[in-house]
């Protein structure tokens, strides 16, 4: 703490004006924006400058955030409109400010910066993101081993940090929050390519709500922090269950 | 204990934000890219008028409906949007398609750039048969 | 399981994608653009007309006129629904739109015969 104190006073009187977007239940009716004053520091990201706030200027201001280090994914927020990490953003990013701080956009607002993802926990775990296997009960020390081409055949999926950008990013989800999404969708095909997995999810996947209400914009894909790229996993499995469709015989 | 549910039921959801499209340049540019279907119908409607002439020995009135200033300018606007269609359609077109060669997965832009060259190719056999065929 | 024709639809839209990009631009380039100009020359009727006389060329245009229509079909039942927040009414916005496209594929192939 004394550390940031210093350096803080030793900085130059630059600061940076933050509007942040204030939502107390019972007091608001609706979301409104407060404005604070924060240091802009070279190596400060915007999740700093929250906690900034939090620290010296304002307690009750209410923010999820973890690992400070883009592995957890709790720190997403909209930032000047753009669905970001607010770990992995810089304040000076922003130049001269104001920096725009709001929930993200598609899920409802539980207190001012914190959002309700359970919507998302439902959808995640509907698509059975697991590895399943069938009819077998294998000892504990059993090992399944992949070549490299097998890994890199679903790696790109499994990076997702479940930090919901890609749901923030897109209008489809947004506008109509029946939609499997995103993020839920590439964790499907995260199992659905892997080698290892027994499993078949085109029955909650064949769906107009899921891989049918993508219309393709894209946006999730340049939200992601971590290029899972969840628009190209969508329009994989578009072919694959077109395909299933006219040849029923074939599986994947 | 009151449970976040009492306090908040459901928390705070904004109303549908009616120019949603307006938000962002890459929303405007999806609209955009979707909004050339209409150009692609009216295309369509276009040529099945110029069928029907062509069958029914009408050419020379299509060509003065063509020639009108109003349907060129229409059909500048058809022309762009076409265009921008071709260009997007054929770029996203490797995204469904992973084609594997050895384990390794073929670079987007080959796909892209075969796209491409097939899209000239068949507009140059088009033009030939339209404007001269094998006389 | 619960049957859907999207999948069948996707395909329709896919493939009239695909022969809208290839074929359109060039076409009212010249038909709409370059001749009613002045630029090129119109061909002779006898010209039109020859190519037209070719089965597999008038198969191929009944084809292509109803993948492109239901490519369009396809994406102004989407974003009709996008951009008016519609989406209730998504049944009768599909029926109207893939009916429309089903409609012009009769008449190219009434042209056709
Ligand atoms: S796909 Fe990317 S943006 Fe979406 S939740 Fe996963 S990591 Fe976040
Ligand atoms: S705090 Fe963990 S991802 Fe930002």
């Amino acid at each position: 703490m004394t550390d940031t104190t210093e350096a803080v006073r030793r900085a130059s009187t630059r600061t940076i004006r933050v509007e942040v977007s204030r939502y107390r239940p019972g007091e608001d009716a609706e979301p409104v924006f407060q404005e604070y004053e924060v240091p802009l520091m070279a190596d400060w990201a915007v999740l700093d400058g929250l906690n900034y706030i939090k620290d010296r200027l304002d307690g009750s201001l209410s923010f999820r955030w973890s690992c400070r280090m883009g592995v957890c994914g709790s720190c997403g927020m909209n930032v000047n409109g753009e669905p970001r990490l607010t770990c992995g953003t810089f304040l000076s990013e922003y130049g001269e400010g104001p920096v725009r701080i709001e929930p993200l956009k598609g899920f409802p607002v539980i207190r001012d910066l914190v959002v309700d993802i359970d919507d998302f926990l439902a959808k995640l775990s509907s698509v059975r993101p697991w590895l399943i296997r069938e009819g077998e009960e294998p000892p504990l020390t059993a090992e399944y081993a992949q070549t490299p081409e097998q890994l890199e055949a679903y790696k790109q999926y499994s990076m997702c940090i479940n930090c919901l950008l890609c749901y923030s990013a897109c209008p489809v989800y947004v506008l109509d929050p029946d939609f499997l999404g995103p993020a839920a969708i590439a964790l499907a095909q995260r199992y659905n390519l892997d080698s290892r997995d027994m499993g078949d999810r085109f029955d909650v996947l064949n769906l107009e709500d899921s891989v049918w209400g993508c219309t393709f914009v894209g946006e999730c894909t340049s939200a992601c922090p971590k290029h899972v790229d969840p628009a190209e996993a969508i329009q994989r499995y578009k072919l694959t269950a077109a395909l299933r469709s006219v040849l029923p015989w074939s599986r994947r | 204990m009151k449970t976040r549910d009492e306090v908040t039921p459901g928390g705070y959801r904004p109303r549908r934000d009616a120019f949603w499209f307006a938000r962002s340049r890459a929303y405007t540019v999806f609209v955009l890219r979707e909004l050339t279907s209409v150009f692609v119908a009216w295309t369509v409607v276009f040529l099945l008028l110029l069928v029907d002439a062509v069958l029914g020995g009408s050419l020379p009135e299509f060509a003065a409906l063509a020639a009108r200033p109003w349907m060129i300018a229409l059909n500048v606007l058809a022309l762009a949007a076409t265009c921008f269609h071709a260009i997007t359609f054929l770029n996203l077109a490797p995204r469904a398609t992973v084609v594997r060669l050895d384990g390794y997965r073929l670079p987007a832009w080959l796909i892209q750039g075969g796209n491409h060259s097939l899209w000239l190719a068949v507009s140059a056999v088009v033009a030939f048969f339209v404007l001269r065929g094998f006389q | 399981m619960r049957r859907t024709p999207e999948p069948y639809l996707w395909l329709l839209f896919s493939g009239g994608g695909v022969v809208a990009a290839l074929l359109l631009p060039v076409l009212v380039l010249l038909f709409g653009v370059l001749m009613p100009l002045g630029v090129v020359d119109w061909p002779a009727a006898e010209h039109l007309r020859a190519l037209l006389d070719s089965p597999p060329v008038r198969v191929a245009l009944v084809v292509v006129v109803v993948l492109c229509l239901f490519h369009a079909a396809h994406r102004v039942r989407h974003t009709s629904e996008e951009l008016f927040g519609i989406a209730r009414f998504d049944v009768v916005i599909a029926l109207l739109c893939y009916g429309g496209a089903v409609a012009g594929g009769v008449v190219a192939a009434v042209l056709m015969v």
